[in-house]
């Protein structure tokens, strides 16, 4: 899936600017990412930095003004709207800070949901979740809608849905954000593994610093800019 | 494809699950719909009423004299002579006592209308002996036959019904004295049960009309020989006179009165119609912002934005189906039957009529409730659909 230099996502130059009725908002300035296959990056930043704004563009949620977006060899910013669904459905997992699971589904069929946009049949589907289910600790939850469940379970539903189609980058916009300290831990020490028994590619958006130490690179994000180092 | 019709169910499904959570909303627009539809059926099921009233009324080989250039009865008018001339001419069946022809006459009295108890026109019609003949469907269904020669009346069941006074065994004024009412009749429910009935000898004294008639209803040997019995009326010298069909001429009668109907019907059912795509319109939108996160949601995971689109025009076809069903059902048991009268406005007399809601009018009420079901879901559905998917991950 890899190019030759064994990036996975490669962000070239890239600008994003927001027009806000009149006003223009400048988020990203020609910033550069490099992302090997198999990191599990965290990235931090000032509420505002545009955190968000680079993972839309890296899962192809929102395209940018200027600049490239390369994603396992393919450029996904020239995309249209509709192969952009589709390529998300293939190759990106979204877990986000408040869950998102849609109330009216069982944790199950939440996590069936985006195997329906492949081509499985139901037994296949279920075996999936099944799988996801397992590695999330949560078979025993199967049936409960997502009203009945913690936070912390919540969000490991939402991490099974993200892992179901097998997608090439798993993409968390603060999942811990909204957790206690042990749920949140829950949660990270599970993207550890995926990432480590796996070999899943993770970014992590977050504001804990106790959250990035899990991941194995950290960046900050500050001015449109990427850096290595926090800013004060 | 098969991929995109997945899409579309289970997205429906979804919308549709969480229809109890916008119960209010819901049941509102069902609602506003299901009046819309009530109204629009209940006013075309008066002039459908009218129409199958007026189509009872006249056999096909009827013919009616009048003078020419009268457009009813009303203006029209001529002596007995004439009318003499007329039941002689060609064509005219024939029966023991002569030819099927009844010179008649045709006047307005007031009286006062049971549901208001204020004044209205019924007409009061003086027949010849032939007029039972010319009118084969007439008949006395309580009572009894008025005697020739005197001052009693045989009264239609519409107007027994609509009117004070008319019921069997009373009396009412008639050119200063009390006549009293012997007999009520049915006429397949045309527009002859709307009358009042007399000895046309009878009524001329009585309104001074002297040997003066205003019309002549013939019944001819068959329809073939309209155009005959026609000729030789509209050619003879001494006379002036137009001819037309019973059911033309009946059917001529009604159309100012159905037209209004239906042009009023059609303003009131449009006027509600709008306001109800307005509410079908502030439903969805509600139910669209209402579900904006999880729409984006199914986005962000890959759903296209077709099946979002038609899964709330979906939605918003259903809510306006069960609406057009119950407005359709409403208007079916309130209306269907409901005997009333009106005014029409081409012999300014009342006519008595029964509402008739059928099959054709409910199937138009439903397919009005469907479109404004798709117009008020579209936009929404539209929006829904051009949501930036990242923009409406954050209003979440
Ligand atoms: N769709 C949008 N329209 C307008 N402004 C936006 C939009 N998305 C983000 N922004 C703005 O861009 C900036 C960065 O937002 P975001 O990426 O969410 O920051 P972060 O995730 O780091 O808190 C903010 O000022 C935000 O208001
Ligand atoms: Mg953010």
């Amino acid at each position: 899936m890899s190019q030759d230099n064994g990036l996975l996502v490669d962000v070239r130059g890239v600008d994003k600017v927001f027009k806000r009725g009149a006003e223009k908002i400048h988020v990203l300035g020609g910033l550069d990412l490099e992302i090997p296959e198999g990191e599990f990056l965290a990235l931090m930043g000032p509420s505002g930095s545009g955190k968000s704004t680079l993972l839309n563009l890296i899962g192809g949620l929102d395209k940018p003004t200027q600049g490239e977006v390369h994603v396992a060899g393919k450029r996904i910013d020239k995309l249209s709207d509709r192969k952009l669904a589709s390529w998300r459905a293939r190759h990106v997992g979204l877990v986000f800070q408040f869950y998102n699971l849609l109330p009216v589904l069982s944790a199950a069929r939440n996590v069936e949901l985006p195997l329906l946009l492949t081509r499985l049949n139901s037994k296949q589907r279920k075996q999936q979740v099944d799988t996801a289910m397992t590695i999330v600790g949560l078979s025993h939850r199967m049936k409960h809608y997502p009203r009945t469940l913690s936070g912390g379970e919540q969000q490991r539903v939402g991490i099974a849905r993200a892992i179901v189609t097998d997608p090439t980058l798993l993409l968390c916009d603060e999942p811990t954000g909204d957790l206690d300290r042990k749920a949140g831990d829950e949660v990270l020490e599970l993207l550890q593994t995926l990432n480590e028994s796996q070999g899943k590619t993770i970014v992590m958006v977050t504001h804990d610093p106790h959250a990035a130490a899990r991941a194995s690179r950290t960046l900050y994000l500050d001015k449109g800019q990427l850096g290595e180092e926090p800013i004060e | 494809m098969i991929n995109w019709l997945t899409q579309i169910v289970s997205v429906t499904k979804f919308s549709l699950q969480s229809l109890p959570e916008r119960k209010g909303a819901a049941l509102s627009a069902i609602f506003g719909i299901a009046g819309v539809v009530a109204v629009l059926v209940g006013v075309l099921s008066i002039a459908q009423g009218i129409r199958l009233m007026v189509q009872n009324s006249g056999e096909p080989e009827n013919a009616i004299v009048l003078r020419s250039g009268s457009d009813s009865e009303m203006m029209s008018g001529f002596s007995g002579q004439q009318a003499e001339i007329v039941s002689e001419a060609p064509g005219i069946a024939r029966w023991e006592q002569g030819a099927m022809a009844s010179p008649e006459l045709f006047v307005i009295i007031n009286l006062p209308k049971r549901s208001t108890g204020t004044d209205a026109n019924v007409p009061l019609r003086g027949v010849s002996l032939a007029a039972f003949e010319v009118r084969s469907n007439l008949e006395i269904t309580q009572g009894r036959m008025f005697q020739w020669g005197l001052a009693e009346l045989v009264v239609g069941a519409g107007a027994s019904r609509e009117f004070t006074g008319l019921e069997l065994g009373s009396s009412i004024e008639v050119g200063g004295e009390q006549w009293p009412v012997v007999g009520i009749f049915e006429a397949g429910g045309g527009i002859a049960e709307g009358e009042i009935w007399a000895d046309a000898a009878v009524v001329q004294p009585a309104y001074r009309r002297g040997n003066s008639y205003q019309s002549v209803y013939t019944k001819l040997t068959s329809t073939d020989a309209y155009s005959e019995f026609k000729d030789a009326l509209t050619t003879d010298p001494r006379l002036n006179v137009k001819v037309a069909q019973a059911t033309e001429f009946y059917s001529e009668q009604s159309t100012l009165l159905r037209s209004i109907i239906i042009g009023l019907g059609s303003i009131i059912a449009g006027l509600m119609g709008l306001g109800a795509i307005f509410g079908a319109l502030n439903t969805m939108y509600t139910a669209v912002s209402a579900r904006t996160r999880e729409i984006a949601t199914l986005r962000a995971l890959g759903f296209k934005s077709g099946p979002v689109v038609i899964s709330v025009l979906f939605e918003s076809l259903l809510l306006a189906l069960v609406g057009g069903l119950i407005g359709g059902g409403l208007a079916y048991v309130a209306f269907d039957g409901f005997r009333a009268a009106t005014i029409n406005f081409q012999s300014f007399s009342q006519i008595a009529f029964a509402f008739d809601v059928n099959a054709t009018l409910l199937k138009n009420g439903i397919l009005y409730a469907a479109l404004i079901g798709l117009v008020g879901g579209l936009f929404p559905a539209l929006r829904a659909a051009r949501m930036p998917v990242a923009a409406a991950l954050r209003e979440g």
